[in-house]
């Protein structure tokens, strides 16, 4: 009975909505007929797309083309106009290098630390990320107790600001800092993490590592939860070992996902900023000064906003992402053809 | 009844609505940072100026000082700024400043109280121009934890003491009560090249131009970086950061871990109101040199900004704010040193001081009358923090370890070169 009276009431709703679509349908048909009579059916996929490539064109394209434009432009004004035109000139000032190895060298020495630096870092957050972020995806991934909770634990970071990541560690690293209680408290000595270069690089890795390995390790422990249960199945009456089963079945299946986590975390790493500006402010000297940072304190830092140096700077960065997603691209393609 | 009720009820909120829009208020927006508790007082002040001029209503942003050397210029740039700032970088953002000659009431009084500092906030070459006022002075200066000399059993260095006999007693106090910082100071051009002046360092050469590399400046590096080297001063300040990022280490005083400080007089607010019995502190004279005992002068000014749309109630706001009697109260309340030479010969009250907070603002007060010429052109020039920037940055590596003095030398009067050159093109 009260199935039935919910069925009644419902019906009514049902029809109510199904009206409201009509008519929108309707609505949006009529004027879309008079665009397709003007344009031709086979121009109207571009007509759909676009809304998206206005707010692409607005708010990636046009900054793009204002900051190539600022890049040949010299002085400290703000405005195009005002600005002197130089041509390659802030260009020349950052490759002006005796050797591109020894950054002293160079008339623009904080952007070759900071190229170095970002190197330095991107190889060994990207290669620990990936690989912590494989190995946490086949534990999570196994029938352990208490996975769901593991699972959202090693998500929670992901959630944070980094300006928060940082300012956590920050507080458990410093002099004072939780770590450094612990150590006294067995006896050993306060380690100044902040104030030695190869500790202070450590731990901008490890913090950024900890803070971002959360959502590759979702990438690829959906990539595993798609690989068929019946290969394994096959896998484990033909008695084959564990390792063999991760290299022969696991690894290749996961390869579409480890491409996305491998190239993703590169232009992140890339471009980091904001969790090593906060945890280390570049520092101890320029050990952990990274591209973007430099670009920063360029652009807004001193007290003459040398905004194109800090634009030419920017479009070499973006030079190398442009080259890393054509990388991505191509590796996808062939990871597709295979 | 209860009807005429109502009715006079709605007579009364139309009238009222009515006498609100035939009283026009002029909105204007003040933007301004803190060290202390200025931001409440200031608040305070402008609420009475509000009451007692209902035409006017000003919005005060606060904001971190950051957002003062590095937002605001670029707010100011775009001409979307506000119509007044508290602001540290006079020279730097002097381009963008209203004259107010025009629309005060007695220039003259601006002129007579606040003569000196104007310069500085003065375009180059202009030498008439009233932006605003000083809303403190300040004077770079130590800091001395007399506790942790009183517990070392180490005598205090008198007044006229070199800072090799500070280092000298501060690390021997460090040393007795495992104090982590014997010396520290800020890591600020600013605050370094006061000590540089006493040292020698001339700063320009006789036309007025940046000379900044000599054997004052010289010494004056060798001696910080030998400090950091033998434990005088622990890298944690100058060594831990990259560029010319500011690091102070106002918590590493009110820690007690400090036995010397070399800051300024903006701190004494914050550690009066912070430290309260745990340990006396006093300020000390600057240490003296070959040069001078000086610190640097500075502060922060409240100025006009040209692309107001209201400057005749601009300058009605800084004429209150700006008068003898709201300045005393303001810094009275805010322990400022006053930027009014009225005021400064006067004397001003601080009701809310400690007794150790008031031997502070003496003892920076007579501080400013041992401030060196060099110090004041230093301080009036209009390039100044390209300078404070690039000795902090350059000096900063070389006691990171990553480079030599000699080369510091050499990419300083680069860098000044190379800006300077940037801001005139």
């Amino acid at each position: 009975m009260a199935a039935a009276s919910d069925h009644q009431s419902l019906d009514p709703a049902s029809g109510l909505t199904s009206g409201l679509w009509s008519a929108l349908v309707r609505l949006i048909d009529v004027p879309m007929r008079g665009v397709q009579a003007l344009i031709g059916q086979r121009n109207m996929p571009y007509m759909f797309l676009l809304p998206n490539l206005a707010f692409f064109g607005l708010f990636v394209f046009v900054p793009l083309v204002i900051d190539v434009w600022f890049s040949v432009t010299g002085g400290s004004a703000l405005f195009l106009g005002q600005r002197p035109y130089v041509g390659n000139q802030q260009y020349g000032y950052l490759f002006d290098c005796g050797s591109y190895l020894n950054p002293s060298s160079c008339r623009e020495d904080h952007f070759w630390r900071g190229v170095q630096n970002t190197l330095v870092f991107t190889f060994f957050q990207v290669t620990m990320m990936v690989l912590f972020s494989l190995l946490t995806a086949l534990v999570l991934n196994m029938k352990i107790r208490g996975r769901g909770f593991f699972r959202a634990v090693f998500f929670f970071p992901v959630l944070l600001s980094p300006v928060v990541v940082a300012l956590i560690w920050k507080w458990i690293l410093q002099r004072d800092g939780l770590l450094n209680a612990g150590l006294t408290s067995l006896g050993g000595q306060k380690i100044l993490f902040f104030v030695d270069p190869s500790w202070a690089m450590f731990w901008a890795i490890f913090v950024s590592i900890w803070a971002h390995m959360g959502f590759y390790t979702l990438i690829l422990l959906a990539g595993l939860q798609a690989i068929p249960a019946d290969l394994y199945e096959a896998a484990e009456m033909d008695a084959t070992p564990v390792s063999r089963v991760l290299w022969r079945i696991t690894l290749p299946l996961l390869w579409p996902n480890l491409l996305v986590v491998l190239v993703l975390s590169l232009i992140k790493a890339v471009q980091t900023f904001d969790e090593v500006f906060v945890l280390t402010g570049g520092g101890p000297g320029s050990a952990t000064l990274l591209i973007v940072q430099y670009i920063y304190e360029t652009a807004f830092a001193n007290q003459v906003q040398n905004f194109g140096l800090a634009s030419a700077a920017s479009v070499v960065l973006g030079v190398v992402l442009f080259v890393l997603t054509l990388i991505q691209l191509a590796l996808t393609q062939r990871s597709k053809n295979a | 009844m209860k009807l005429r009720t109502l009715g006079c009820a709605g007579v009364f909120a139309l009238t009222m609505s009515m006498t609100q829009l035939a009283v026009a208020q002029t909105q204007l927006r003040m933007t301004w940072y803190s060290d202390g508790n200025e931001g409440e007082v200031i608040t305070d002040i402008i609420r009475k100026f509000e009451a007692k001029n209902p035409d006017i209503r000003v919005t005060i942003d606060q904001v971190p000082f950051k957002a003062i050397n590095e937002t605001l210029p670029v707010q100011l740039a775009a001409g979307e700024g506000p119509d007044m700032a508290r602001v540290v970088d006079l020279g730097g953002v002097s381009r963008y400043m209203l004259d107010l000659r025009p629309f005060l009431k007695d220039p003259g009084y601006w002129e007579k109280n606040f003569g000196p500092f104007l310069i500085w906030m003065r375009e180059p070459g202009n030498t008439t121009a009233i932006p605003g006022y000083m809303t403190q002075l300040t004077v770079t200066g130590p800091f001395v934890n007399k506790t942790l000399f009183e517990q070392a059993g180490v005598a205090l260095p008198g007044d006229k003491a070199s800072w090799d006999d500070w280092a000298k007693a501060a690390k021997q106090v460090a040393d007795k009560v495992q104090a982590p910082f014997p010396i520290a100071i800020d890591r600020s051009g600013h605050r370094f090249l006061g000590m540089a002046i006493s040292e020698g360092a001339k700063i320009f050469d006789a036309k007025g131009e940046p000379a900044v590399i000599d054997d004052g400046f010289k010494r004056a590096v060798e001696m910080v970086v030998g400090w950091h080297t033998s434990g005088v001063m622990s890298k944690e300040l100058w060594g831990s950061v990259s560029g010319a990022t500011y690091r102070g280490a106002n918590d590493e005083f009110k820690n007690a871990q400090v036995a010397l400080y070399m800051s300024g007089s903006w701190q004494i607010a914050q550690f009066d109101k912070t430290i309260g019995n745990a340990f006396d502190w006093v300020a000390v004279p600057n240490p003296c040199g070959p040069g001078a005992c000086t610190g640097m002068p500075g502060g922060a000014a409240l100025v006009a900004i040209k692309t107001t749309k209201n400057p005749q109630a601009v300058a009605r706001v800084m004429e209150y704010l700006s008068s003898e009697e709201v300045l005393a109260e303001f810094d009275g309340r805010a322990l400022f040193v006053p930027g009014h030479l009225g005021l400064s010969a006067k004397g001003v009250d601080y009701p809310n001081a400690s007794p150790l907070a008031k031997a502070a603002l003496g003892v920076f007060g007579k501080e400013v009358g041992k401030i060196s010429p060099a110090a004041y052109q230093l301080q009036g020039y209009t390039y100044n923090r390209i300078i404070f920037n690039a000795v902090m940055s350059r000096v900063g590596q070389v006691v990171a370890g990553e480079s030599k003095v000699d080369e510091a030398y050499k990419r300083i009067e680069s860098d000044i070169a190379q800006q300077i050159a940037e801001r005139k093109k």
